[in-house]
Order: structure tokens, then C-alpha cells, then sequence
């Protein structure tokens, strides 16, 4: 009798109260539902970035006469990149002399096209002007650019002619400091940012004894690094040469990983819709065929660069 | 004692009112319920929901990590929950210590829980994990004291205030009776004050527990990897938030307990309160 009226309020109020929660929770889901939608559908055109999908049509459609393309210049290619022009990608911000990752790719592909060193003209072009529309002051443009969709709005890339690798950092006078191998870097405590290729190399390369610390952001992991929290980081190439070179007072690069997961892809820049796309796409492909980008890739990156290939 | 006709009938009436308002509650339950699952399911991207927010399979898959992400997140928990406990305890007695003499500890009683209250918890864990490493001193603890040490601070300050708004609550009258009896101040504290203020505090301060339980996870920004960073990292992987939902399902199983104890305690505490009325 005495618990006739608390069951009855209890009951009654269950009803509207469930509703409530359950509704809540709906809108909730319906609004992150179309979150992802709107997410899935930006990245959806991401399968088309494949390595060939540069301009492998054109290619075969257009013929490419050595020397003779239609470029800016009759019989010179423009070659644009920004100023400075940092290492190991340039050597000494000259980036006519030949020297450095990216010159030395760019006059292999200028060569493969029939211009020689003497007919190559380079010209200095902002990074962010390279990629905007617009007309273009060069012919092609190497400037360490990722292929994206976004870009690829605006702006023609070859072929990828460096896909990137991850790399293992440090700082002067820590335990991997110096270490060649692997195997050499089990023992200690890893950080990589959280999602990024970077974390997949450590837990499926490394796989060190110590779980792999995660950070959402670079510069967290950064700073975890400098206290000395981690050993090491693991970052993508490029990040680690400017985090090593510009960032880290007492940075240093431990070494290269093994190729993982889905890299991302630094290709030339050209004109929307250029007629030299397929031809230059071409050039890029034969160089990669006969290994002459992996010998660049070993003489600047891993060798003057000091980037060293970690061995298993 | 025989019961009267009149009592029977109004039994009876009350019996057929519970019956009926509990099969109306089922019912409109049951309507609603249908019409959600008809909402959300009858969505035109309800395909593509459930194919990316509740795959069996990814879910099955990324059980393991967020598992051992949660056992982290459990021994944070408790460790925190008790020390910010006691910390919470000892600040509310000096923030209602009497007398002049003691206005310093008072006043810096006052200032933690203002401060801490007032900071983001994600700012004294970053101040915590990523400062006082970069001070390079010897021992210096490692990330998961740190980022306890912040928790424990700043759940000290909310729990420092519910403890003496339950010392503020005893009447002055009790405080009287128990210093007339002959007991000192800190007597009158142990055994007069503080039992009757903690009782009368329990409810919010297990609610507050329920909440650090969620917070204790933010520790994962200073590296280690907790529930919600295991869902994460499985997420990316994937490109699927099957896991997240993992990770909300193992939350809500490990907060049921609390705040099943929680709902009890203010039964209960309401229950007593009114006992004499």
C-alpha cells in the first residue's frame, strides 16, 4: 500500500523520461551521421590519387619531341620553386646548381625531355602562388607538394616522383641517438602523433617493448621529446629535417623506416590542363622505372641529407 | 482487524489506477520507441550510418585495444578519485578553520579551489605533464603521475567546495551543543560535523566521482594511451567510428555501478531525512 504511489510515479514518469534520453541521443547521432556524410563525401574522390592517374591519358595521346614542347620559352624549360629553397630538397638555396633532391630530379626529368642543363631556366615562385589558379610563370614546379584533391582543383601534377618515408628523431646524447638498425630502437619509448602513418610505422615496424606514446599534435610530441618524456618521435620525412634543422635546438635524425601504410606523394606542379603534364608525368615514370629516383633518393635524402636507411 | 467494505473499494480503485498508468507508460513507450526506429532507420543514409558507426566486425576487432585503453582509464580512476577525495577533505576543513590566526591558510584554502575551478582541466594537464618535465629535476615522475597529479587538483577544488557546503549545513546549534558538552574544536569536527556533513554530501560527491571517471581519459593528451585515444587510433585506421561507440558502450558499463550507488545513496539520504516527519 505505502509503495503503491512511488511505483506509480516512477512508472509514469519513466515513460516520458525514456523518450527524452532516447530522442537526445538521436539527434545526436543524426547530427554526427551527417558530419560523416558530409566527411565521407569530401574524401570520397580520394580513391582517384593514384600514382598514374597524373596525366597517363594525355600522355599517350600527346607526343613529346624532345627539346621541343610547348613551353613558356621555345626550346627552355622554366623550372619554379620558392626562395629560399631549403635542404636536403635544395643545396645552398641555388637550386641551379644541381644539387639537392628536388634540382637533381629536376634536371633528370628536364634532361629526359630533351633539355639539357644549359636550357633550363629557373624562376622563384611563392609555395602558396604555385598552387593557386591562375597563369603560371613556370612550366613545372617541384617545391615538395603532396598530391591532393584539393590542389588538383586548381593545378596539374605529375606522377609522384618521391613518396614520402617515416622517419625516427631524436635529440643529441638520447639512448637511440647514433643507432643503425630496427632492432636498435625496441627498447625505447616512442611517441608519433595520433592517426598518422608515422604511429603505424612504430607499431608495425617497430614494435617497440614500450607501448607507443600519442599525441594529437606534432608539437605536443615535440615538446614531450625536448623534456625527454620519449626517447624519440617518428614524423614523415620532411617534417623531420625542418623539426631536426629549425625547431629542436639539439635535434637529430636517428634514420629512414622502411616504406608503410599509405604515404603521401610529392609530384611537379603544372598549369591546369598543361600540355606538358603527360609528357612530364612520362619523363617522371621512366626515371622511377630504370631506379633513378631511388638512387637520387639515397645519393641527397639518405646520404648528404643525413637521413641514413635504418636496416632491419 | 477486519478491513471495511469503504477500505476495499478504495484499495481496489487504487489498484486499477497502478495498473492502468502502467500500461499507459508501456504503451507510449512502445510508440515512441517505434517511431524512432522507424526515424532512423527509414533515414535515406541510414546504410551508410550503420555501416560506419556500428560495423559488428570493426567493432569486434578494435575490443581489444579500447579494453586495454579502459584499464588504464580504471586504475587513473580510482587512485584519483580517492586522493582528490581526501585532498577535497582537507582543503574544506581549512577553508572553515575559526579564529584570525588562521586567515593565511584560509585565504590560500579560498585561492586553490577559485584557481583550480576556474582553470580547464586540459590546461593543468598540459601544464602538468608538459611543464614540470621541461623543468629537467631530478626524479621527476613520469606522465601518468603527472597527469594523476592534475586530476587529483583540480577535482580537489570542486570536491573541496561540496565538502563544505556540507560543513556549512550543520546547524550552528550543533556546533554549540557539542563545544558546551566539553568537546574541543577538533573533536567537534571529527565526530560531530564532519559525519553528519559527509552523509549529507554523498550523492554530489559520488556524481563528481562519475565525472572524473570520464575526465581521468585526458590524460592521454600528455602520450599514454587510454580508452578514448585507443577508439581514436582504431578510428583512423579504419575510417570507421565503430569504435568510439565501443568505447561510449564500455563508459556507460563502468558508470552504471557509480551511478547506481549514486541514485541509492540520495534514496536513501532522502529517505532519512524525512524519517521524522
Amino acid at each position: 500500500m505505502a509503495t503503491d504511489g512511488p511505483t506509480r510515479s516512477t512508472l509514469a514518469g519513466a515513460g516520458p523520461r525514456l523518450a527524452v534520453m532516447v530522442s537526445r541521443n538521436t539527434l545526436t547521432a543524426l547530427g554526427s551521421a551527417t558530419l560523416l556524410l558530409t566527411v565521407l563525401a569530401g574524401c570520397a574522390p580520394a580513391d582517384d590519387a593514384t600514382p598514374s592517374a597524373g596525366g597517363s591519358a594525355s600522355a599517350s595521346a600527346a607526343a613529346c619531341p624532345p627539346g621541343g614542347l610547348a613551353t613558356k620559352t621555345t626550346g627552355t624549360l622554366t623550372i619554379g620553386t620558392d626562395n629560399p629553397a631549403y635542404e636536403p630538397w635544395f643545396s645552398d638555396n641555388k637550386p641551379a646548381n644541381g644539387k639537392g633532391f628536388e634540382s637533381a630530379v629536376a634536371y633528370n626529368v628536364a634532361e629526359r625531355l630533351g633539355y639539357p642543363a644549359t636550357n633550363v631556366k629557373w624562376v622563384q615562385v611563392p609555395f602558396n602562388n604555385a598552387i593557386a589558379p591562375g597563369p603560371k610563370a613556370f612550366d613545372i614546379d617541384l617545391n615538395q607538394y603532396s598530391i591532393t584533391d584539393e590542389r588538383k582543383q586548381a593545378v596539374d601534377f605529375s606522377s609522384p616522383y618521391y613518396l614520402v618515408r617515416q622517419t625516427v628523431i631524436s635529440t643529441k646524447g638520447s639512448k637511440i641517438a647514433g643507432q643503425t638498425t630496427i632492432a636498435g630502437l625496441k627498447d625505447a619509448k616512442l611517441g608519433a602523433q595520433v592517426g598518422t602513418t608515422s604511429l603505424q610505422a612504430i607499431n608495425e615496424l617497430i614494435k617497440p617493448n614500450n607501448k607507443a606514446q600519442v599525441f594529437n599534435s606534432n608539437d605536443d610530441a615535440k615538446k614531450a621529446l625536448q623534456n625527454g618524456t620519449v626517447d624519440g618521435l617518428v614524423v614523415d620525412l620532411p617534417t623531420a629535417f625542418y623539426m631536426t634543422a629549425a625547431e629542436l635546438d639539439n635535434g637529430v635524425i636517428v634514420g629512414q623506416l622502411p616504406q608503410v601504410g599509405v604515404p603521401e606523394q610529392f609530384g611537379i606542379v603544372l598549369d591546369k590542363s598543361s600540355p606538358l603534364t603527360g609528357c612530364v608525368s612520362k619523363a617522371v615514370d621512366q626515371l622511377r622505372q630504370d631506379g633513378t629516383l631511388a638512387v637520387l633518393e639515397k645519393t641527397w635524402l639518405a646520404g648528404t641529407g643525413g637521413a641514413p636507411e635504418l636496416t632491419p | 482487524m477486519t478491513i471495511s467494505d469503504i477500505q476495499r473499494g478504495r484499495i481496489a480503485y487504487r489498484r486499477g489506477k497502478a495498473i492502468r498508468s502502467v500500461l499507459l507508460a508501456a504503451g507510449s513507450t512502445a510508440v515512441v520507441g517505434v517511431l524512432l526506429v522507424f526515424a532512423v532507420t527509414g533515414s535515406p543514409g541510414w546504410d551508410r550510418v550503420k555501416g560506419s558507426f556500428f560495423s559488428w566486425k570493426i567493432a569486434k576487432q578494435s575490443l581489444p585495444a579500447v579494453l586495454d585503453g579502459l584499464w588504464l582509464n580504471i586504475r587513473m580512476l580510482v587512485v584519483c578519485a580517492l586522493l582528490a577525495l581526501a585532498l577535497g577533505l582537507v582543503i574544506a576543513v581549512l577553508r572553515t578553520l575559526r579564529g584570525p590566526v588562521f586567515f593565511p591558510v584560509r585565504a590560500m584554502a579560498t585561492l586553490y579551489t577559485y584557481a583550480f575551478r576556474g582553470v580547464p582541466l586540459i590546461i593543468v594537464i598540459y601544464l602538468f605533464a608538459f611543464g614540470i618535465p621541461g623543468l629537467r629535476l631530478q626524479g621527476t615522475p613520469n606522465v601518468y603521475v603527472l597527469g594523476g597529479a592534475a586530476l587529483v587538483v583540480t577535482y580537489g577544488a570542486y570536491l573541496a567546495e561540496v565538502f563544505r557546503a556540507g560543513i556549512e549545513s550543520v546547524h550552528p546549534s550543533q556546533l554549540a551543543a557539542a563545544r558546551s558538552l566539553g568537546l574541543t574544536y577538533r573533536q567537534t569536527m571529527r565526530h560531530v560535523v564532519l559525519p553528519q556533513a559527509v552523509r549529507r554530501v554523498a550523492p554530489p560527491l559520488l556524481n563528481d566521482t562519475v565525472a572524473l571517471q570520464k575526465d581521468v581519459g585526458l590524460v592521454s593528451l600528455a602520450g599514454p594511451i587510454d580508452a578514448v585515444r585507443a577508439a581514436q587510433i582504431a578510428t583512423a585506421e579504419n575510417f570507421n567510428y565503430t569504435p568510439y561507440i565501443v568505447a561510449a558502450v564500455l563508459f556507460v558499463l563502468l558508470a552504471l555501478p557509480l551511478i547506481a550507488v549514486t541514485d541509492w545513496a540520495t534514496l536513501r539520504a532522502a529517505r532519512r531525512q524525512n524519517a521524522g516527519s
